[in-house]
C-alpha cells in the first residue's frame, strides 16, 4: 500500500501568540515551531500499516516554507521513506487552496491511502481530510480513535457526540487520526542517520486564488482579573455565596 | 431572493440543537443579505425531525428520505446536499461545528468548489461579502475574515447562539434519498456507557489535574459533577492526566484536545498551563481550586480557593447538593 501522510509545521503548544504588525498574521519572533501533535499520530498509523503489510511505502508531504524540512527531516528519521516539500510562503489559512494543492500533487503520485492529523492546530480548522477526500473522490472518515486493517477492508471507529461511531472503508481512502489512536515513536539515532540518505524533493507551489481573505488577527480581551476567596473546605460557603448572588452561576 | 441553506444534523429521527443554533446564524444573514433560510435534513424517517425545524422559523424545510440514508454516509450525504445547494443556487451553506458538520460540510464545499470557514463564534454580511470570526490556536487569538468566494461555507460553534424556535411552520418539501454505493458505510454506532453528558454540551464542567495525585482520586471529582444533577455537569481533565493515561482523551480540555465554554467551569488541581488556558478561556465563570496560591490558573479564574482539593472538593460537593435539592 502506497501511504501518503500530510503534516504541518506549526507554532509549539505552549507558544504565546503575538500579532504581527500588519494585524493579520502571527509575529513569529521567539516562537518554537514543532510537527503539529495530531499528525503523529498519522506518521505512526502509517508506519505500523507498512510493517503489518510487510510491504509499501510511506512518503511525508507538507505544504510550507523551507523550514518545514526540520519536521519532514523528524518523519523520515522516525521510520517514513520519502518526503516532498510543497514549497510555499503563503500561509496555508485557507482550507479550499491548501486542499486544492495537496490534491493536485497527490493525483500525480501513486497512493492508495491518504493519513492527516484530525487538525492542525494552528488555524484549527479540522476540515482539509474530509475536503480533500471529496477533490480525491475517495473514501473518508475522520477523527478516527481505532483503526484495523484486515483483508484490504479498513474499520475505524470515531467519537461522535454521546456515542461511538464504526465506520468500514476500502481504499483509496483518506483517514484523519485522533489523539488515542495509537503511541507515535520517537526518532533513534539509527534513524537519524538514515533519514540523511532518504530522498526529499521540493516542488515550488503557487496557492490559487483565495476563497477567503483575512481582514484581521487580534487577541483576546483579556480576562478581569478575579479573587481568591479563601483558604481550605471553610471558604466554601463563601464561594456558593459568590456564585450564586455576583456570577448567577448557579 | 438567494437561499442560505442550513445542513441540519438528524441522529435517532431527532434533529440536534446545535442545529437551532445555526439557524439563528442563518436567520441574522438571511436579514442582512435579503435572503431565505432553508434547512436541508438527510435521514430515514424525518418527519418529526421536520417538523421541529418547519417551526424553527426557517422559511422551507427540504427533507431528502429514505432507507438508504438511515445511517450517516459523509459521501452520499455530501453529493446530495452538494446538488440540492446548486439547485438553490445557495448563496451561504452553514452547519453546527460538531462531529459530522467537521466530516460533512468540508466536503459539500470542496464539491461547490468554494472556500470554507469553520468553527466560527460570529457571522456577518457587510459591504455585499459574507465574514465571519473564529478562534485560532485553540482560542489565543481570533481570526475575522471575508469570503471571496461564492457560496460562503461555515461551521458554526456549538454553544454559541441560542437555538432558534417560535416559527409558524414551514413548507416542507420530500425528495428521495437517492441509492448507489457508498464510499465508507457507518456499520454500528455504540452509545456511550451511563448516558453521560457530553462535554461540549455540557452546563457545567468540573475538570481535574495533577493535583488529583492518583487517577481512582476523580472519584471526587465524578461526585462533584453528579451532585449538579443528571444531564448538567460533564467531567473533563488536563493535558498532564490524559497523557499520564489516567482519563480518556476524549475528556481532555485545551490545545490538543477540547475547547469548551460552558457557563461554569471547575480547575480541580490544575496549574493553568498555557495549553489548557487556551481550551477553557472563554467559560462564562471560572472558579479553580489549587493548592499553589501563585499557580497561573488563578489569574484567568474569577474566584479561587487555595488549598487542599481532597479537603475542598468533598465540602464542595455537599454544599451544591444542598444548592440542588433546595432548587
Amino acid at each position: 500500500m502506497d501511504i501518503v501522510v500530510c503534516i504541518k509545521r506549526v507554532p509549539a503548544t505552549d507558544s504565546a501568540i503575538k500579532i504581527a504588525a500588519d494585524g493579520k498574521s502571527i509575529d513569529p519572533t521567539g516562537v518554537q515551531f514543532e510537527l503539529n501533535a495530531y499528525d503523529e499520530y498519522a506518521l505512526e498509523q502509517a508506519l505500523r500499516i507498512k510493517e503489518q503489510l510487510g510491504a509499501g511505502s510511506v512518503t511525508i508531504v507538507t505544504l510550507g516554507p523551507k523550514e518545514s524540512k526540520k519536521q519532514l527531516d523528524d518523519c523520515l528519521a522516525r521510520g517514513a521513506d520519502k518526503s516532498v516539500l510543497l514549497l510555499t510562503t503563503d500561509w496555508a489559512y485557507d482550507g479550499a487552496s491548501t486542499a486544492a494543492a495537496l490534491a493536485a500533487w497527490i493525483k500525480t503520485v501513486p497512493c492508495n491511502l491518504v493519513l492527516c492529523g484530525r487538525q492542525a492546530v494552528d488555524s484549527d480548522n479540522n476540515q482539509l481530510p474530509a475536503n480533500l477526500a471529496a477533490r480525491l473522490g475517495f473514501a473518508c472518515v475522520t477523527e478516527v480513535q481505532k483503526l484495523v486493517l484486515e483483508n484490504g477492508v479498513f474499520t475505524a471507529e470515531r467519537d461522535i457526540e454521546g456515542a461511538r461511531e464504526v465506520v468500514t472503508c476500502k481504499t483509496p481512502a483518506v483517514i484523519s487520526c485522533n489523539k488515542g489512536l495509537n503511541e507515535p515513536r520517537y526518532a533513534n539515532l539509527k534513524g537519524i542517520m538514515a533519514a540523511k540518505k532518504k530522498p526529499f524533493v521540493e516542488v515550488p507551489t503557487q496557492l490559487g486564488p483565495r476563497a477567503m481573505e483575512i481582514v484581521s488577527l487580534t487577541l483576546p480581551a483579556a480576562r478581569a482579573a478575579g479573587r481568591i476567596i479563601g483558604t481550605g473546605a471553610d471558604a466554601v460557603p463563601a464561594l456558593i455565596a459568590a456564585l450564586r448572588n455576583e456570577a448567577k452561576a448557579l | 431572493m438567494s437561499n442560505i441553506v442550513v445542513i441540519a444534523e438528524v441522529r435517532g429521527g431527532v434533529c440536534k440543537r446545535p442545529s437551532f443554533e445555526v439557524i439563528t446564524a442563518a436567520l441574522q444573514l438571511a436579514a442582512a443579505s435579503g435572503a431565505k433560510v432553508t434547512a436541508i435534513a438527510c435521514g430515514a424517517g424525518l418527519d418529526a425531525a421536520c417538523a421541529e425545524l418547519g417551526k424553527s422559523g426557517a422559511h422551507k424545510v427540504l427533507a431528502i428520505d429514505g432507507a438508504s440514508f438511515a445511517n450517516y454516509s459523509g459521501d452520499a450525504y455530501a453529493k446530495a446536499i452538494a446538488d440540492q445547494c446548486k439547485a438553490l443556487a445557495a448563496s451561504a451553506v452553514l452547519m453546527a461545528h460538531t462531529a459530522m458538520g467537521k466530516d460533512l460540510l468540508p466536503r459539500v464545499s470542496a464539491l461547490l468548489d468554494t472556500g470554507i470557514i469553520t468553527d466560527v463564534v460570529a457571522v456577518s454580511f457587510e459591504g455585499g461579502a459574507f465574514g465571519a470570526k473564529k478562534p485560532v490556536f485553540a482560542g489565543k487569538a481570533t481570526m475575522t475574515v471575508r469570503a471571496t468566494k461564492s457560496p460562503f461555507c461555515a461551521s458554526v460553534r456549538p454553544n454559541n447562539f441560542p437555538a432558534a424556535g417560535g416559527g409558524s411552520g414551514a413548507e416542507v418539501q420530500k425528495l428521495a434519498a437517492p441509492g448507489g454505493d457508498l464510499l465508507a458505510v457507518v456499520k454500528e454506532i455504540i452509545a456511550a456507557a451511563g448516558g453521560k453528558t457530553p462535554l461540549q454540551e455540557a452546563k457545567v464542567v468540573i475538570a481535574g489535574g495533577r493535583g488529583m495525585k492518583e487517577p481512582q482520586h476523580f472519584k471526587l471529582i465524578e461526585d462533584l459533577a453528579a451532585a449538579f444533577g443528571p444531564g448538567v455537569a460533564a467531567v473533563a481533565a488536563s493535558r498532564a492526566v490524559v497523557d499520564a493515561g489516567w482519563r480518556p482523551h476524549s475528556e481532555q480540555v485545551g490545545q490538543t484536545g477540547k475547547v469548551v465554554s460552558p457557563p461554569l467551569y471547575f480547575a480541580i488541581g490544575i496549574s493553568g498551563a498555557i495549553q489548557h488556558l487556551a481550551g477553557m478561556r472563554t467559560a462564562r465563570t471560572i472558579v479553580a481550586i489549587n493548592k499553589d496560591a501563585d499557580a497561573p490558573i488563578f489569574k484567568v479564574a474569577d474566584f479561587g480557593i487555595v488549598g487542599d482539593a481532597f479537603e475542598i472538593v468533598p465540602a464542595l460537593t455537599k454544599a451544591i447538593a444542598e444548592v440542588v435539592k433546595n432548587k
